[in-house]
């Protein structure tokens, strides 16, 4: 017991038809991430640099739904969200409708760290980061081929569409219908596609972390906040826990899934895995999510209600795991 | 059993020496919503129309911080946020910077029912606004000379604050300690059960004076401005950034399923253990009828009704508490 962890995830709910390089290549950046967060934590850094470091890294490669390759709105436009939370003192910081900003989790730590609120969303975010001086890009940036594939795709289909890398030659809405029954917000799974990407982490002092950032849902309203940026719902630490959700918005923020977890250990005296086990078969009603967590103890834990989850964690003890499938 | 409701105007730092012309008009108001949510529980109407009825009453007078009366943010403008929540489905909606919309927490219903999403927010939420044709207004309709000073008050004392400090007469600030911009009002909201367990509530807010524009605050953060489950259902007030980061609402409800607490034993916890004094009040009732209203600041600006005929309508701590 005790020593330091880390967990990573790159989204819930996978299409089993993933093309095979598609998953290398998935697993490739959750190792990356996973030995970047894990050198840091060797040096010492505390949890809550250690998330932020990971999570701006997932953020800028654009294979996850998060900063650079976000899910696009119905507009064709980036709305990014992100939310941090430190363990100890329960400080948190949270942003939505972030336009221009490279890296949204770096804006939510400084809403946690340099202003008096725990959230900003859309022109008084942007212009906090203008007087914060964070980096800031032209909003193309963000914008891949790929989402502009799938948001026309997500319209054929007329429905709220998770994001995900599959090639736009390899899927379309009527071939997806058939090829697999599994869906996912309604919809078939190959053209559902996750994420969020976020990372949890707890020190050799047994401080906890938690990060999450996401674009959010492929053809969402302008304007639709999901649950990334809900300090309870997508992103929750305290003393005991750090805990980073991903899958359905709606159901992660109905069933304030990430401070369940922290919830049930608190008040009922669970164990970290009992804790997550609970929250996940109990707690999502007929939603469909994933969750990663580490506790003050140096234990980790990832499960999902999903086919899979894009996931990798470490504990100092040398176990390391990255892995898409159940 | 039997139906209970309860709904608050904020809590803080309320003097004692609060000028009667700035209680009474408040306690009137606390009366008639009372007796509007009592009348409609009493005719069977569900918990969900309760909340929202008393909410858009509340919205409307000028005295609450929320709709018509909303606290200003930095730039002067309006800001509102509001949220529902219905306990047997957990169905929410959210909204929050809103600028032209009369009643926010109209939207929010809509955004419950209308939408696949649960919060929608700023632009998004206005454009929504208007497909759905509810009442828009110019922004100035929600702006009142009390709060224009409230926010110079502030910007004075260079500070962020909950209202319901007094705006003008400047001896009297020098007197009293409330003064000094900690006075953490703000928020109203709802909460109702009827005699099938049914459990709704509803919190609307203009939010914090001076405020950097984009602020969000608890209230329309499922599990900390607001929550009901099929225990119960609790709007809170108070600081925001405390409400969210000890996600208040859903904490009653989770000490009542986890450790078996009652209905008041759960908010009493939550406000003397949980939250750091003088930021945190709220409202709650349970699936069989029992309502609590607690709080660790100096007032709290509430009123509730149970079946059984019990009713109260207070500001300060009750004598026997």
């Amino acid at each position: 017991m005790g020593g330091w962890a880390i967990a990573v995830h790159g989204g819930a709910g996978v299409d089993p038809n993933l093309p095979t390089h598609t998953q290398e290549e998935a697993k490739k950046l959750l190792t990356r991430c996973l030995n970047i967060g894990i050198s840091a934590l060797r040096s010492n850094l505390p949890a809550i640099d250690v998330v932020e470091l990971v999570v701006k890294e997932l953020e800028t490669d654009p294979l996850f739904n998060s900063g650079r390759g976000s899910a696009l709105s119905a507009k064709g436009t980036v709305e990014m969200e992100a939310s941090i939370m430190d363990g100890p003192k329960r400080r948190c910081g949270a942003v939505s409708g972030v336009t221009t900003v490279k890296n949204p989790i770096s804006l939510a730590r400084l809403v946690m760290d340099k202003s008096p609120h725990s959230y900003l969303a859309f022109s008084g975010a942007e212009e906090f980061a203008r007087q914060q001086g964070v980096e800031t890009v032209e909003s193309d940036y963000f914008i891949t081929e790929e989402n502009v594939g799938m948001l026309k795709l997500a319209k054929e289909a007329n429905s709220i569409l998770f994001d995900y890398r599959v090639p736009i030659e390899s899927c379309s809405a009527g071939a997806a219908a058939t090829d697999s029954p599994l869906q996912m917000n309604g919809l078939p799974i190959s053209i559902y596609a996750p994420e969020t990407v976020g990372c949890v982490a707890v020190d050799s002092q047994g401080q906890c972390a938690a990060a999450t950032s996401t674009g959010g849902l492929m053809n969402k309203m302008t304007g639709r906040i999901g649950d990334s940026p809900i300090i309870g719902a997508g992103t929750y630490a305290c003393d005991l826990c750090g805990v980073s959700c991903t899958g359905e918005g709606e159901a992660i923020i109905r069933g304030t899934l990430a401070r369940e977890v922290a919830a049930v250990m608190e008040y009922k005296g669970l164990n970290l895995q009992q804790a997550v086990d609970f929250v996940i078969n109990e707690r999502l009603d007929q939603g469909f999510a994933g969750l990663i967590a580490v506790s003050k103890n140096g234990e980790v834990a990832c499960r999902f209600n999903t086919n899979g989850m894009f996931r990798g964690c470490a504990t100092e003890d040398g176990f390391m795991k990255v892995g898409i499938w159940n | 059993m039997g139906w209970a409701i309860a709904l608050h105007g904020g809590a803080g730092d309320i003097p004692r020496s609060l000028p009667p012309e700035r209680r009474i008009p408040r306690e009137a108001a606390l009366r008639h919503c009372l007796d509007i949510g009592v009348v409609a529980l009493k005719a069977n109407k569900h918990p969900l129309d309760v909340v929202e009825l008393v909410v858009r009453e509340l919205e409307n007078i000028p005295n609450y911080n929320a709709g018509r009366g909303s606290v200003l943010t930095t730039a002067g403008t309006v800001e509102m946020e509001a949220c529902i929540m219905d306990g047997k489905t957990k169905k929410c909606g959210a909204v929050s910077g809103l600028t032209t919309v009369v009643n926010p927490i109209s939207l929010a219903r809509l955004v419950m029912e209308k939408t696949s999403h649960i919060y929608l927010a700023f632009d998004g939420a206005e454009a929504f606004a208007r497909e759905q044709g509810v009442e828009t207004v110019d922004p100035s309709h929600f702006i009142t000379q009390e709060n224009i000073e409230r926010l110079n008050q502030a910007k004075e004392a260079n500070r962020v604050q909950i209202d319901y400090t007094q705006p003008i007469q400047k001896e009297v600030k020098a007197e009293t300690h409330i003064a000094d911009g900690d006075s953490q009002i703000g928020t109203v909201g709802c909460v109702a059960v009827d005699n099938h367990g049914n459990l709704a509530t509803a919190t609307s807010t203009g939010g914090l004076v001076n405020k950097m524009v984009g602020r969000i605050g608890d209230t329309p953060i499922i599990g900390s401005g607001t929550y009901a489950n099929r225990l119960c259902a609790v709007s809170a007030t108070g600081k925001g950034e405390e409400i969210i980061r000890g996600t208040v609402a859903r904490d009653v409800a989770a000490l009542m399923e986890f450790k078996g607490l009652s209905l008041k034993e759960a908010a009493a916890y939550v406000v003397e253990e949980s939250t750091p004094k003088g930021n945190v009040g709220l409202v709650a009732v349970s699936a069989t009828g029992e309502v609590t209203m607690a709080f660790n600041t100096t007032g709290m600006f509430r009123a509730c009704a149970t079946e059984d005929g019990y009713t109260e309508i207070g500001i300060w701590p009750s004598p026997q508490t």
